[in-house]
């Protein structure tokens, strides 16, 4: 007998990674399809430039090639959208098309696609296109897009201004002139991009006959984009199936309206023929949504106890040549200016974002949006605060923690806060890491030459979005998430779910939650999801919300069905429902004897009805539905620790050590959450220290392989330790909060925080992103000199 | 310009434990002839570059960049794929790990890591140092690499133990 009892918060395994270990995982490209054309793309060599014209005669009567298809051939086809948010009126992205029309605004945008028996063929008739560019001024820089004479990104645009905000809370004035100490730095954030390992994928398949549009694609949230397809197309809702099957990696990369897929969609609907796009890497860095690039000029004003008393913040972003569809290109910037300082008591606080269009890749959402660089401007400023007054780093934190029980209250930025446990995490981590040893250590080791760093980074994520962010914005997606659960002939249980995996084990913790509820084994469990004709409507994969929201909508669905359960076994049995529970797939009577198996019960019920003594059948499915109400998200907290070595004389600097104390509220399973903060972190790491899209003056990609963007490899990563402080969410009976971003928040902070400790002898401070040795041996001439 | 893909060279090799013949052009690689002639798509692309190491596979017992290697370059030689790794067996007790300590999220690295830690176990036992510098040549973007090195550290460990 298995025990059911417990699992939740279990060390499970989770079920499906045994076909991944098998080499079965089935991933976009992995689906055959008889007869599909592969499409392959031009894209512009140009950051900006006019299409004169285009030469396709020569490309079409190339070997394999089936068509040659340009912005014109689709636009019968597929209306252009724009990006507008209803709350932000004066932002407005230029329409854009599945192909450039007339005008390519980025190096790397698509503008002819190819369709071939072959991707190599497609490959190959590509170089037989003639395009006629007319080049026109491109602007890569955030100051070349701001300069008072700068050339437009688009022709479409009336400036390159896409966003002006600001948000004040009190007046920052006196409080400057009258702190103790005032702090002030400047930050510049390099752009990078989400290098899921497995790239963006699409299959279409078009039915002339029944006029349905059938996609696979490898994305997160399968029913945005049957709203997409169905809008833009001129289908119906229901005509439009997407099916995401195994994804490799998503990070919200994989979470826009690409316009080279909405191309291969229209192409299928040409063609009357399934075609199929997977990007190849070095596509994949000139047309996957990038994110971070942002400089911050901050100030912060403190009393003599270290207690926090302003806080200024001027955020400058870069959005790319358009405003990611459907959820825009302004996350970034508003995120950085409202998640400032959100885990701290601060009374005063002034915030302006000013985000540019850029003649380069648009940006989009990428793991915690935003949220890293409010959080490493807040905590580096904290540090320099801190070694002013002379204070000890832990120790000012732990002064100015926002309070931990409050049910609702806001951040002076204007985040919404609930039952945090910043106080608890933070005696936690010091306690795991021994931070007074290693404080003894850095002290001796410096005598001998040696640089070490401690840094700390206490963190607020936002997890468990609902409604209130994107329906007042008027961008259809959905943010609730739906369950429906039946309970199968077989006795076995089917789970449909609105939510989506891309390997973070959400299918797992949904399995433990309607496990235990209906006291069945999780491979009892069947999940069916990310496909928009056998699961529920709801949001999918973003913003941390798949447990915390489609686990409460699991769970109240297996309460309901287990009052079914027992109901019809109490009929069976004469025995009052309620005297009655489930254990391991059995019926317990009150005397805890086990009566029937759950099968038994499912067969009564499905077969032989008509003999149970009922008025009516209790129903055999359940569909529940939830979004936050009270709260427009959940926050979690915690705090992360790097421990780093800084080689004084190469400027390189090793990762010695990483902690995190997280809270997610209730841990479902801690194998899925350590792994999801992990890796995390990593790509925190990676953000701190090596990755970088760099762009030349003509604002072409200078790093389009993985030979040149650095990505963090395993020899470069530090064993990472996690623990937990559960303080469950009142708000849901599971009181599951979000943790999918909780690693990416904090780790880069943390590890700008521990290279200025390591670097503070020399009184240098490190001032961009990615920290490259370079820049380390910089700033240590320049506070030489 | 002659058309590149025109010409077909004859190659034959055992493929997971089977002899396999064809006809390829030359400039078709490995790892495209592994998953769309052979139809074995656990053999995953990344980058078709050499960098991640997704494409990853074991060929004459070491580990090898499929996407590095061309398909005639495979003429006479063994080639394991995670499809022959997992029928033979010989990392069953590495699977089992990997799906023990939650190694793998979305598991497109995984296919790959595994045929470069089915070599790093042939080999002699490591330490975590060692297993991490062994395994720099696959890139995951998922797992924060920790519980990977558990689970080849832990089986490193046991077959050492079984061996002595
Ligand atoms: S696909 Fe071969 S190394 Fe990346
Ligand atoms: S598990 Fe996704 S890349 Fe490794």
């Amino acid at each position: 007998m298995t025990e059911t009892r417990g699992m939740i918060g279990a060390r499970l395994p989770r079920p499906e990674a045994r076909r991944f270990v098998a080499g079965n995982g089935r991933y976009t490209d992995d689906i055959a399809i008889g007869g599909v054309g592969q499409v392959a793309f031009l894209r512009s060599p140009h950051a900006h430039a006019r299409i004169a014209s285009i030469d396709v005669s020569v490309a079409k009567a190339s070997p394999g090639v089936i068509a040659v298809v340009t912005a014109d051939d689709l636009a019968a086809i597929c209306t252009p959208w724009q990006t507008k948010l209803a709350m932000l009126p004066s932002h407005i992205s230029p329409e854009q098309f599945p192909l450039a029309r007339g005008e390519a605004t980025w190096q790397g945008e698509a503008v002819v696609a190819v369709v071939a028996e072959s991707r190599a063929q497609a490959e190959d008739a590509i170089e037989l296109i003639g395009v006629a560019w007319a080049e026109l001024p491109a602007i890569g820089s955030i100051d070349a897009a701001a300069a008072t004479d700068a050339a437009k990104v688009s022709t479409q645009l009336a400036g390159n201004l896409g966003l002006d905000h600001v948000f004040k809370a009190g007046d920052p004035g006196t409080a400057f002139e009258q702190a103790h100490v005032v702090v002030e730095h400047e930050f510049s954030f390099g752009r990078q991009t989400g290098v899921t390992l497995e790239p963006r994928a699409i299959i279409a398949d078009f039915d002339a006959r029944t006029r349905k549009l059938t996609v696979q694609h490898s994305h997160q949230v399968p029913n945005q984009m049957r709203e997409i397809f169905a809008a833009q197309f001129g289908l119906s809702f229901s005509d439009v199936h997407v099916i995401t099957p195994d994804v490799g990696g998503a990070f919200g990369m994989k979470l826009s309206a690409y316009p080279d897929e909405m191309a291969v969609a229209a192409i299928a609907i040409l063609l009357g023929r399934p075609v199929k796009f997977v990007a190849d890497r070095l596509e994949s860095f000139v047309s996957d949504v990038h994110a971070r690039e942002a400089r911050v000029k901050s100030r912060l004003a403190v009393d003599g106890d270290g207690h926090l008393l302003a806080m200024d913040v001027a955020v400058l972003s870069g959005m790319g040549a358009y405003s990611s569809y459907p959820r825009g290109s302004l996350g970034e910037g508003l995120q950085a200016v409202h998640m400032s300082a959100a885990a701290y008591r601060l009374p005063i606080f002034n915030g302006t974002l000013r985000s540019y269009f850029q003649n380069k890749v648009p940006s989009g959402v990428l793991r915690a949006v935003g949220q890293p660089i409010a959080t490493t401007v807040t905590e580096q400023l904290l540090d320099l605060a801190a070694r002013k007054l002379d204070i000890d780093p832990a120790d000012i934190r732990r002064r100015n923690y926002a309070a931990s029980d409050e049910k609702n209250t806001r951040s002076a930025a204007g985040t919404v806060l609930s039952q945090l446990s910043l106080d608890r995490c933070h005696d936690k981590l010091l306690e795991l890491m021994d931070y007074e040893a290693l404080r003894r250590d850095q002290a001796e080791l410096r005598q001998q030459g040696i640089y070490r760093g401690i840094g700390l980074a206490a963190f607020i994520e936002q997890t468990g979005v609902g409604p209130a962010l994107y329906g007042s914005q008027q961008v259809r997606v959905s943010a609730h998430e739906s369950c429906r659960l039946s309970l199968e002939a077989s006795g076995g249980i089917r789970c449909a779910t609105s939510i989506t995996d891309q390997g973070q084990g959400t299918m797992t913790a949904l399995r433990q939650i309607v496990g235990e509820t209906l006291g069945v084994d999780i491979g009892a469990v069947e999940i069916v999801c990310g496909d928009t004709t056998s699961a529920p409507f709801g949001g999918g994969a973003w913003a941390s919300r798949g447990t915390a929201l489609g686990g409460e909508a699991a769970l109240r669905a297996a309460r309901k069905l287990r009052g079914s359960i027992l109901a019809i076994a109490g009929s069976i049995l004469q025995a009052q429902p309620h005297e009655l529970r489930i254990e391991a797939g059995k019926i317990v009577n009150a005397a805890g004897m086990p009566q029937l198996s759950i099968a038994d019960v499912a067969a009564r019920a499905h077969y032989q009805s008509h003999t149970l003594p009922l008025d009516d059948l209790p129903p055999l499915e359940f569909a529940e539905t939830y979004a936050p109400r009270d709260l427009p998200y959940f926050v979690s907290n915690g705090i992360q620790a790097a421990h780093v070595e800084v080689d004084a004389g190469l400027g390189a600097i090793r990762i010695l050590g990483f902690w995190v104390v997280d809270d997610c509220g209730t841990v479902i399973n801690p194998l899925l959450v350590d792994e999801q903060i992990r890796g995390g972190v990593v790509q925190g790491i990676g953000a701190a220290l090596y990755e970088q899209c760099i762009y030349n003056e003509d604002a072409q990609l200078e790093n389009g392989t993985l030979a040149d963007y650095l990505v963090p490899m395993a020899s470069e990563m530090p064993d990472i330790h996690v623990a937990h402080v559960e303080t469950p969410i009142s708000a849901t009976t599971l009181g599951a909060r979000g943790v999918g971003e909780a690693g990416a928040v904090a780790a880069a902070a943390a590890i700008w925080t521990a290279v200025n400790d390591a670097l503070s002898p020399f009184g240098a401070v490190v001032t961009q992103q990615p920290i490259t040795p370079e820049h380390v041996l910089d700033c240590i001439d320049q506070a030489k000199s | 310009m002659s058309d590149p893909a025109g010409e077909l060279h004859e190659i034959a090799f055992i493929l997971n434990g089977e002899t396999v013949s064809a006809a390829v052009s030359a400039r078709m690689h490995l790892g495209d002839f592994i998953r769309e002639v052979m139809g074995k798509t656990g053999t995953h692309i990344g980058c078709e570059h050499g960098v991640c190491g997704a494409c990853n596979v074991t060929i004459d017992g070491r580990s090898v960049r499929s996407c590095l290697m061309l398909a005639v370059q495979a003429d006479g030689t063994h080639v394991e794929t995670i499809e022959g790794l997992t029928q033979s067996g010989i990392i069953a007790d590495l699977q089992q790990e990997f799906v023990a300590r939650n190694a793998l999220q979305c598991g497109y690295c995984t296919p790959g890591i595994l045929a470069t830690a089915a070599e790093m176990l042939n080999g002699p036992s490591l330490s975590r140092e060692n297993i991490r510098e062994a395994l720099s040549g696959n890139f995951c973007r998922c797992t924060g690499y920790h519980a990977i090195v558990d689970a080849i550290e832990a089986v490193m460990a046991r077959r050492v133990e079984a061996a002595s």
